[in-house]
């Protein structure tokens, strides 16, 4: 036994075989993505950044319910609301998201009653400052805007099984 | 004037060579990343430069612009001295080395012993580091540095004695001439000298502490060894004199044991390829083994690296060493002393 395990150890039979693995991984395909040049697959219900979505006709779809600002855990969710000027309905005067507390735990949308606030697909937001981060009604309008199509593919794909 | 002349082609050469040496080492960094992100399926850098290639570039000038911090406590002048040190050193041990017939910077007569008192004192750079940061975990990274490093000189020693031995001369370029035979890649001393040559090869790794030997900065584990206070420029230094020391010891592999610049197939259309390019080619094989030990051998513990320096390498070395000269002795082999 001792003998044998000598031979080994001289031969170096460990290392010969842990070179022949080697190679054999050395040339088998990537397992990583080329990240910044090509994205991974994400499901519809990627997690991602906040947006306020439009009705099509261009109507605000959230009505100031609070419920989303109620159910986050983080509390990230800031919401202030008032009767409109021009008709009186109840709109949101105010809706301030903290992107840094927030945990994307995706709640805010499962409690919204009209799909106002959804997290959509889009996961590069990276800024320079921690102002930038803290997203107002504007900016979550903006990325409405920006997101809708895929955010509309994304509910749509996920529709049955809700 | 002659004098003068001679000294300004020395010195010409000398600045060829290092220019030469560090584009090397910048592309040898590259491919040691990209070796080792390959065995672990990654893609290694891609982004600076076609396919990467301008990655070492890129981070020599994030060293370099960075600041450099220098502990309040600690000793200044020598803290400083210490990479430029490793870095000087590590380079001059290339003036020796013959890159092909009669390319040596310093074609000197004991060309060995020079690149073996030059890498010995490389060992100087990291105590120097290691105290002079002041701080406890650089000095106690360069003790086990230093004692691995001097460890693992003692059968580097006796595995170049074997080749000594066998060449007759302490002259690199009389060494890879003796290794010139009709049997071409057989003839070299890799094969004759075989547990030797391992032996060599992971004392080199020992010695230049590289994985799975560079127990002294762990970047895993530990934070840096001896470099933990080192910033900016000091720190690219220590890195460039380590990979200096590596690329010396691929050198050093190649004309002991692999025949230098010789052709592996020693009849035309082979030999008529440059010296130059064989060197290389073989350097840069160490490398790639060195490279692909690192992504596929785990990391030594201390008292496990010390048990194999000192009972395996430095007995098995020195039996070698007897049993080679006894055979030299008996076959009448041995070379005849040469100037």
């Amino acid at each position: 036994m001792k003998l044998d395990q000598a031979a080994r150890a001289l031969l170096l039979k460990e290392f010969v075989s842990g070179f022949i693995l080697a190679m054999k991984y050395f040339f088998k395909p990537k397992a990583t993505i080329n990240y910044p040049f090509e994205m991974g697959h994400r499901g519809p219900r990627f997690r991602g950044e906040h947006a306020l979505r439009r009705y099509p006709n261009g109507e605000e779809r959230c009505i100031a319910c609070k419920l989303c600002e109620a159910v986050c855990p983080a509390q990230a969710i800031t919401i202030e609301a008032g009767p409109r000027r021009n008709d009186g309905t109840r709109r949101t005067t105010r809706y301030d998201i903290d992107m840094v507390k927030c945990i994307y735990c995706g709640l805010c949308q499962e409690a919204c009653p009209v799909d106002a606030i959804v997290e959509g697909p889009n996961m590069e937001f990276s800024v320079e400052t921690r102002e930038e981060l803290l997203y107002d009604k504007n900016k979550l309008l903006e990325n409405g805007e920006r997101w809708e199509r895929e955010i509309a593919r994304n509910i749509r794909r996920d529709a049955p099984y809700r | 004037m002659d004098l003068f002349l001679s000294l300004a082609l020395v010195v010409g050469k000398s600045l060829l060579m290092i220019v030469l040496l560090l584009i090397y080492i910048a592309y040898a960094l590259y491919a040691d990343r990209k070796v080792w992100a390959a065995v672990q399926l990654r893609r290694g850098p891609n982004v600076v430069g076609p396919w990467g290639l301008l990655q070492s570039f890129a981070d020599l000038l994030k060293f370099v612009l960075k600041e450099p911090v220098i502990p309040a406590s600690a000793n200044k002048g020598l803290f400083l001295l210490a990479p430029l040190l490793t870095a000087v050193l590590a380079l001059a041990s290339w003036g020796v080395i013959p890159l092909s017939d009669g390319w040596a910077i310093a074609n000197i007569n004991v060309g060995v012993l020079y690149i073996f008192a030059i890498s010995s004192l490389g060992v100087y750079g990291i105590i120097i580091g290691g105290w002079a940061s002041n701080s406890k975990y650089p000095f106690l990274g360069a003790l086990r540095s230093a004692a691995q490093m001097v460890s693992y000189e003692v059968s580097l020693g006796f595995v170049i004695v074997t080749v000594l031995m066998c060449a007759g001369s302490l002259n690199l370029s009389r060494i890879v001439m003796a290794q010139d035979t009709a049997l071409g890649l057989l003839g070299w001393y890799w094969l004759p000298l075989f547990p030797m040559f391992v032996i060599f090869f992971v004392s080199a790794m020992a010695e230049t502490n590289r994985p799975p030997f560079d127990l002294p900065e762990a970047e895993s584990e530990l934070v840096a060894g001896f470099a933990v206070e080192y910033s900016s420029t000091p720190y690219l230094l220590f890195m460039l004199g380590e990979y200096v020391a590596i690329m010396t010891m691929c050198a050093l592999g190649t004309i002991l044991f692999l025949g230098g610049w010789l052709s592996p197939i020693p009849f035309p259309p082979f030999t008529w390829v440059p010296g130059i390019v064989w060197f290389v080619v073989k350097a840069s094989f160490l490398f790639f083994m060195i490279a692909i030990v690192k992504a596929m051998v785990p990391r030594y513990r201390y008292d496990q690296l010390m048990r194999l320096g000192w009972k395996v390498f430095l007995p098995l070395s020195l039996f070698m060493v007897v049993l080679v000269a006894a055979v030299l002795k008996l076959t009448g082999l041995a070379p005849g002393v040469a100037q």
